[in-house]
C-alpha cells in the first residue's frame, strides 16, 4: 500500500537539490510545504524563501564548512501526500532534521513520523496542537491565535475596556481565534457583551454591527476574521458612525487592508502585528531589527513580491535550525534536537524565540506589535 | 424604529445584488431551460476587469464599459464554444458544462489578473446617508437603481418585444419556434451575450460595497440562484422579488435573531416556499402533456 502510494506521488513531486550534490553534502535538511493547493498562498512564499536562505548560507560557505542540502517536497496542502514525504525523506533521503507543514494537517502527518523517526521537526503551522501538549522532537514557529488575541486584551485592558462586542468570521480562521479569544477573556476581566459572527462572502454587516452598538454597555469592538470581510465589516462601521475604538486580527496586518477598507475608516484601527511587517518603523537598537529588515530585503530583491509573515515563519525555522547545528557541532538528529530546545533569545522575524524543555514555541507576547493605522499608514502603539 | 430601519437599509442592499444575479438566470433560463451556474463567474469578470482597467489608468465609467463589453462577449463565446456544440443534449449535461465554464473562468482570472481583493472608487462618494436614524451607502442606491432599471428593461423586452416573445418561445418549443422561423442560434447567442452583460454590469455596481476577488463567482451565482428559485425560475417579477427578499431575511435574522441562523433561514424559507408552491412565488403554473 505504503508501496503505491509512493510510486503515484514521485512524479507529482519537486524536488529542488541545493547547490551542492548530494553526495558531498554533510548537512541534509527536508522540507515538506505546500507550495502548491489551496494553501498555495502560505506555502509558495516558504518555498521560495527555504530555497533562498540554503542558496545564500551555501554561498558564504555554508555551516562550518559543510554545504547544506535541502530536500524539498510540494505536498500540495494534501496530509496523506506530507506524510508520505516525511516518511521518503527521512528513509530515503536520509534528512537530519525536517521543516514544514504548511498548514496544521501537514504538521500533524509530519509530525507523527517525525517522532517515531526520533527526527527534529520545525512546524511552520499555527494550531497550539502541534506543540501541546509538548512531542521531544516537534517545535513550531509562528504564534498562536491565543495569543493575539491576549495582546488585543492586554491592549484593552490598559484602555480601561471591560466590556466588548465581537463580530467574527465563520471560516477557519476566525472561527478558530473567537473559539480562543473567548477562552482567554475572563483572565482579563473583560466581559464579551455581543457575539455575532459573518460569512466570509457577505457583503453587508450593517446589521450585525447595529445590533453589537445597541448592546449594553459595550466599550470596542474586536474583529477576528480574515480576507474581504474585515475590510467591509471597517466599513459598515464607519458607515453607522460607530464611535468606539476597533479591533482587527492579525490575519489583515497588510497594506491591502488599508487600502480596501479606506483610510478613513480604517483611521484609529489597532491590531496586532509581526515585527516583519513594520520593519522600517521598528527603532534602531530593537533586537529584531536587523533580521527583519535583511530577510525583507533579499526576498523582495529574489521574488519581486512584497514580503509576508508566512515566507518569514520558514526564515525563522530555518534560522532556528542552523543556529542550534552550529552550537551543537553536530549534525546527529539527537544533538540538534537538544541545541534547539537550549536557543535562548534568538531574534527571528516573527518574535525572539526561548524554547525549554517545556515550551516548544518559544515565543511570547512580545512577538506582536500593536499596531495602529494613522493617516492611512501603521504607527507602533508601543 | 432607526434599528428596524438599518436592518431594513442592509436587507435590501445586499437583496439587490441577489437580485441582479437572479435576474441573469432568468434570460439564459428562459431561452434554454439551462441554469447558466456560470452567471456568478460574469458577476465576479465585471468587477475584475473593472478594476484592472481601472488600475491601468482608464477612467471609472470607460473602465466598467469595457468590462460589461468585454464580459457579454464571453459569454457568446461560452455559447459558441461550449453549448451550442452540445446542442440536443439533455439540459443537465448543459448545466454541467456551465459548470465547466465556471471553473474555467475562474482558473483564467485567477491567471490573468491575481488571486488578491480588490475594489474600486464608488460612484458618488463614500459620505453615507442618514434616513430616520438609520444610514445608507450611496453605493447601495446605485445597485437598487441598476436592480430596477434592468428589471423593468426586461420585462418590457419578455413582454412588448417581438424579440423577446421569440426568446420565450424558442423556450417553449425549439422545433416550433424554428418552424415559425425564430432564428434560435440567434436567440440563443443574444440571451448568452444579455446575461453576461446583467451579470458584469452587477459586478461594476456592487464591487465598492462587496469588493471583488477571482473567487467570488460562486458566492454570487448560489445567492442568486436562491433568489430566482423562490421568486420563480425564469420570471423578471419573480427574480426581482426573491432577490430582495433573501436579503431581507438575511438581515432580519442577522439583527433580530443571530447572526449564526442567518444563512439557515433563508433557506428555510426557500424550501418552504418550493415545499408548498414549488414553482415558486411568482411561477407560472405549467403542466407536462404525456
Amino acid at each position: 500500500m505504503i508501496k503505491t502510494t509512493l510510486t503515484t506521488t514521485v512524479p507529482a513531486a519537486l524536488i529542488a537539490l541545493a547547490l551542492a550534490s548530494a553526495a558531498s553534502a554533510e548537512i541534509r535538511i527536508g522540507a515538506s510545504v505546500s507550495a502548491t493547493g489551496p494553501a498555495a498562498f502560505l506555502g509558495d512564499p516558504e518555498a521560495k524563501t527555504l530555497e533562498m536562505l540554503v542558496e545564500d548560507l551555501n554561498a558564504k560557505g555554508g555551516i562550518n564548512g559543510e554545504e547544506i542540502a535541502l530536500v524539498l517536497y510540494d505536498d500540495g496542502g494534501d496530509a496523506n501526500k506530507a506524510r508520505t514525504f516525511a516518511t521518503r525523506l527521512i528513509e530515503d533521503d536520509e534528512v537530519q532534521a525536517i521543516i514544514g507543514g504548511t498548514t496544521t494537517g501537514t504538521s500533524m502527518s509530519i509530525l507523527s513520523v517525525a517522532e517515531d523517526a526520533e527526527i527534529p521537526f520545525i512546524s511552520l503551522a499555527g494550531a497550539i496542537d502541534i506543540i501541546d501538549p509538548v512531542k521531544p522532537y516537534t517545535f513550531k514557529t509562528p504564534h498562536t491565535d491565543r495569543m493575539a488575541c491576549q495582546k488585543i486584551f492586554e491592549d484593552m485592558q490598559k484602555r480601561d475596556i471591560a466590556k466588548i462586542g465581537m463580530i467574527s468570521g465563520t471560516d477557519g480562521f476566525g472561527a478558530s481565534m473567537q473559539a480562543q479569544c473567548k477562552e482567554v477573556v475572563g483572565d482579563y476581566g473583560i466581559e464579551i457583551v455581543a457575539d455575532e459572527t459573518y460569512d466570509p462572502k457577505d457583503a453587508d454587516m450593517t446589521a450585525q454591527l447595529t445590533k453589537i452598538k445597541n448592546a449594553e454597555g459595550v466599550q470596542a469592538v474586536l474583529n477576528p476574521g480574515f480576507g474581504q470581510g474585515p475590510s467591509i465589516v471597517t466599513r459598515n462601521y464607519k458607515q453607522l458612525a460607530i464611535d468606539l475604538p476597533l479591533y482587527q486580527s492579525h490575519g489583515v496586518a497588510s497594506d491591502g487592508f488599508i487600502e480596501l477598507a479606506g483610510p478613513e475608516a480604517a483611521e484609529g484601527v489597532r491590531l496586532p502585528g509581526t515585527a516583519l511587517l513594520v520593519a522600517e518603523l521598528l527603532p534602531e537598537g530593537d533586537a529584531q531589527k536587523p533580521v527583519v529588515t535583511a530577510y525583507k530585503a533579499a526576498f523582495e530583491e529574489k521574488t519581486k513580491t512584497p514580503v509576508g509573515t508566512f515566507g518569514g515563519y520558514a526564515h525563522d525555522a530555518f534560522l532556528i535550525l542552523t543556529d542550534a547545528i552550529i552550537r551543537a557541532g553536530s549534525t546527529e538528529p539527537g544533538a540538534i534536537r537538544d541545541a534547539i530546545e537550549a536557543t535562548k533569545g534568538l531574534a527571528g522575524t516573527t518574535g525572539i524565540y526561548s524554547f525549554t524543555p517545556e515550551n516548544h514555541l518559544g515565543l511570547d507576547l512580545s512577538a506582536f506589535r500593536m499596531l495602529e493605522i494613522k493617516g492611512g499608514d501603521w504607527t507602533l502603539v508601543e | 424604529m432607526s434599528e428596524f430601519l438599518q436592518f431594513l437599509f442592509s436587507g435590501v442592499t445586499v437583496g439587490a445584488v441577489y437580485a441582479l444575479v437572479a435576474l441573469g438566470f432568468t434570460i439564459i433560463y428562459n431561452a434554454s431551460d439551462v441554469v447558466n451556474f456560470a452567471q456568478g463567474e460574469f458577476v465576479m469578470l465585471g468587477g475584475m476587469i473593472t478594476w484592472f482597467a481601472h488600475a491601468a489608468g482608464l477612467p471609472l465609467p470607460l473602465a466598467a464599459l469595457i468590462a460589461i463589453v468585454a464580459t457579454a462577449a464571453l459569454g457568446v463565446a461560452i455559447n459558441k464554444l461550449a453549448i451550442e456544440p452540445a446542442r440536443g443534449a439533455p439540459v443537465v449535461s448543459l448545466i454541467i458544462i456551465t459548470i465547466g465554464a465556471s471553473v474555467f473562468l475562474q482558473g483564467a482570472a485567477q491567471l490573468v489578473f491575481d488571486k488578491q481583493i480588490h475594489s474600486f472608487p464608488a460612484f458618488s462618494g463614500d459620505t453615507p446617508l442618514r434616513i430616520g436614524g438609520a444610514t445608507i451607502q450611496p453605493q447601495s442606491l446605485w445597485v437598487i437603481g441598476g436592480a430596477l432599471l434592468v428589471f423593468a428593461g426586461l420585462w418590457l423586452f419578455f413582454t412588448r418585444t417581438l424579440l423577446g416573445r421569440a426568446v420565450l418561445a424558442t423556450s417553449n418549443n425549439r422545433l416550433a419556434a424554428q418552424l415559425v422561423g425564430i432564428n434560435t442560434n440567434f436567440v440563443m447567442t443574444l440571451s448568452f451575450a444579455l446575461s453576461a452583460g446583467i451579470g458584469a454590469l452587477a459586478g461594476v455596481l456592487a464591487t465598492p460595497i462587496t469588493l471583488t476577488a477571482y473567487n467570488v463567482g460562486i458566492g454570487f451565482a448560489l445567492k442568486g440562484f436562491a433568489g430566482a428559485m423562490l421568486g420563480g425560475m425564469g420570471n423578471p417579477k419573480g427574480a426581482l422579488a426573491g432577490g430582495f427578499l433573501i436579503g431581507l431575511i438575511e438581515a432580519l435574522t442577522a439583527g433580530y435573531l443571530s447572526s449564526t441562523y442567518k444563512e439557515a433561514a433563508a433557506f428555510v424559507v426557500i424550501l418552504l416556499v418550493l415545499f408548498f408552491m414549488p414553482q415558486g412565488l411568482f411561477g407560472r403554473k405549467s403542466t407536462e402533456r404525456v
